[in-house]
């Protein structure tokens, strides 16, 4: 009887997700920009909305709302199939190709090629991992699923392992470096000296080479053979010195970009330090000290896992916390970052900044996050208890998902140590850098 | 080499407006070939003839401060950046024509870089809004260029140069139109303030 409502109530609320994925691309990823691709937006706002509607679905399920589930669990699903392995690989490859020059002719042709390419990837990822047993056909769903599950499950672990990392070593303030007033200005005065520095050399290639020009149009005017051996030998004296000034100014604007992204690093770690001593600050640090246990356990746990040959059984609720967790790590982690990583994401970040590529990380993003959900609901499907298991069991027929739990673990062990590897690294690194004038 | 004056000019806008092009194209004269993201600050300089063929003549150095970044980056890199903004003699703005939000952001680039000015009148209080009178007692000189008209279809042609008409009047500058033969100067719009 109130199977309508709930029904409606789910369109809704897809809607709903659809207008609020709209809403965060014209907010936050193109706030710089001007919008000339809708179809970008709207790929977007369908992969967001139908993301979170699977999510919706799960809850549903738990709290046994919903008995024309099946059909909604479907819809979504296909739909999702469908834009995550047609929709969005084409258009990633349709936009790369339009902004590489040569190719921009035959556009259509190439995208499609890449297209083709990335199918014969996606098709030859089953072959290495178990994941299906001989039953199933080629065009089953479950070799869709199968694969989007692989990759997915892949970025969730690493993203998971470095989130669990990353997270309590930002928030701890423990970790701060101190960072003084009298820093910043002494790493300012060698920036603005080294950009005097390059300012004095280019205006002497300046005037060099106009002198060069003059005497060029002196030369056509003047006759004689000694003139002429006088005006070859110093040009090629004139030319040499340039070319070793110019190598100069190179070596020295590499210089000035590392000390401008060097005290970038030194102004962040100074509002960090100041933040932490706010309320909110000391607030996060200590949740960073919770988390920093939380990290631990977890390594230890997907250890023992893959020692013992066990399947980790949690629980949903759980499982719902740790993505958020993971999530707002690395949130946290794009604005506060160290030394080498200073160097990757501030050229990251400036890279995506870009008018050209930014229709390209939109669709990235919105291929990984479909890839995302899509394989939290293949894992969650594990912990849940087995009442609920059926109708995802169901609907996603019959896969390995013992394959995707001990993947998860090994890609998150692996991911967890190496972040710490680096980030250790990056700090030691740090310190010396900055401190050697 | 008799002693030369010192004369910088800052280059400002979004990224990828075409600030590096243009510095190269009016420094080197010729067009640059493999634009790249600008990490930080690039400079070049321009060996500029003030008042050719007159006895007044004198020759400058031009340092065009080509600054990178977004309007939107964190605070860490603003106030990095204010460190090339000290003792400025006049701020090329650059904008692309294809693109409005990088008109729209001029606005805020400007105060960033006049909030930073260490002249007395250059005290401004601003809370990111935009006020015309700010610009009225501006002592630094603006110059406002947009780039990439060729790649504006023909027919809306007249729309954007009715925009950048308003954007000229709001930075109460006067609009100078110039086509050039290559690629990237399109219309100049000069302010000189009194």
């Amino acid at each position: 009887l109130w199977l309508l409502p709930l029904n409606i109530s789910i369109i809704l609320s897809q809607v709903l997700f659809f207008g609020f994925g709209w809403l965060f691309f014209m907010r936050q990823l193109f706030k710089d920009y001007e919008v000339r691709q809708y179809v970008v937006q709207v790929v977007f706002s369908v992969t967001f909305a139908f993301s979170c509607t699977m999510f919706e679905l799960i809850i549903f399920e738990i709290l046994g709302a919903l008995s024309s589930r099946y059909f909604h669990w479907k819809l979504n699903l296909y739909v999702i199939l469908l834009v995550l392995i047609f929709v969005v690989p084409f258009y990633i490859g349709y936009f790369v190709v339009s902004n590489i020059r040569l190719l921009q002719r035959q556009r259509l042709l190439f995208a499609c090629m890449v297209w083709f390419t990335f199918m014969y990837f996606f098709w030859k990822l089953g072959d290495p991992f178990p994941i299906l047993s001989p039953k199933h056909g080629i065009l089953s769903i479950e070799q869709l699923i199968s694969r989007v599950g692989v990759i997915g499950v892949t970025l969730m672990a690493l993203l998971s392992g470095f989130g669990a990392v990353n997270c309590p070593y930002t928030y701890m303030s423990y970790f701060l470096r101190n960072v003084t007033d009298s820093d910043i200005l002494a790493l300012e005065r060698r920036l603005l000296q080294t950009m005097d520095m390059i300012v004095s050399k280019k205006k002497r290639i300046a005037m060099t080479r106009r002198q060069m020009y003059q005497r060029g149009e002196d030369q056509n005017k003047q006759t004689g053979f000694w003139n002429m051996i006088k005006s070859v030998t110093s040009t090629q004296a004139g030319s040499e010195n340039l070319s070793l000034i110019q190598q100069e100014v190179d070596a020295l604007e590499e210089l000035s970009r590392q000390l401008f992204l060097e005290t970038v690093d030194l102004q962040a770690t100074k509002e960090r330090i100041e933040y932490s001593k706010t309320f909110q600050g000391k607030y996060f640090n200590f949740l960073g000290y919770f988390f920093s246990i939380y990290c631990v356990w977890k390594i230890f746990m997907a250890t023992i896992n893959i020692v013992f040959d066990r399947v980790g059984k949690t629980d949903p609720v759980t499982r719902g916390i740790e993505i958020t967790v993971n999530y707002l790590g690395i949130q946290f982690d794009v604005r506060n970052t160290h030394m080498q990583p200073v160097i990757i994401s501030l050229s990251f970040f400036y890279a995506i900044s870009s008018s050209k590529s930014s229709n390209v990380i939109v669709l990235v993003l919105a291929q990984i996050m479909g890839m995302y959900f899509v394989s939290s609901v293949l894992l969650m499907r594990m912990s849940m208890p087995l009442e609920y298991r059926s109708i995802v069991s169901e609907v996603l027929g019959e896969l390995q998902f013992n394959f995707y739990h001990r993947w998860f673990d090994v890609i998150f062990l692996v991911s967890a140590l190496s972040s710490i590897l680096f980030l250790y690294l990056a700090h030691k690194q740090a310190p010396e850098k900055h401190m050697a004038l | 080499m008799a002693s030369l004056d010192r004369v910088k000019v800052l280059v400002l806008g979004d990224s990828g407006v075409g600030k590096s092009s243009l510095v190269h194209l009016l420094c080197q004269n010729q067009v640059l070939g493999n634009p790249s993201w600008t990490v930080g600050c690039s400079v070049d300089v321009r060996v500029q003839d003030y008042k050719e063929g007159t006895p007044d003549e004198k020759t400058y150095y031009i340092e065009l401060w080509d600054v990178g970044g977004s309007v939107g980056s964190s605070s860490s890199v603003k106030s990095t950046r204010a460190v090339f903004y000290n003792s400025v003699n006049g701020i090329i703005l650059v904008h692309d024509l294809t693109n409005k939000k990088s008109s729209q952001n001029l606005y805020r680039w400007s105060l960033e870089a006049l909030n930073k000015d260490s002249s007395p009148t250059g005290v401004i209080v601003s809370n990111g809004d935009y006020d015309r009178e700010q610009f009225a007692e501006n002592p630094v000189p603006l110059l406002l260029i947009g780039t990439k008209f060729d790649q504006i279809p023909e027919n809306k042609r007249s729309e954007v140069l009715n925009r950048t008409a308003f954007l000229s009047e709001d930075f109460n500058a006067e609009e100078i139109n110039l086509v050039c033969a290559r690629v990237v100067l399109f219309s100049l719009k000069f302010s000189l303030s009194t």
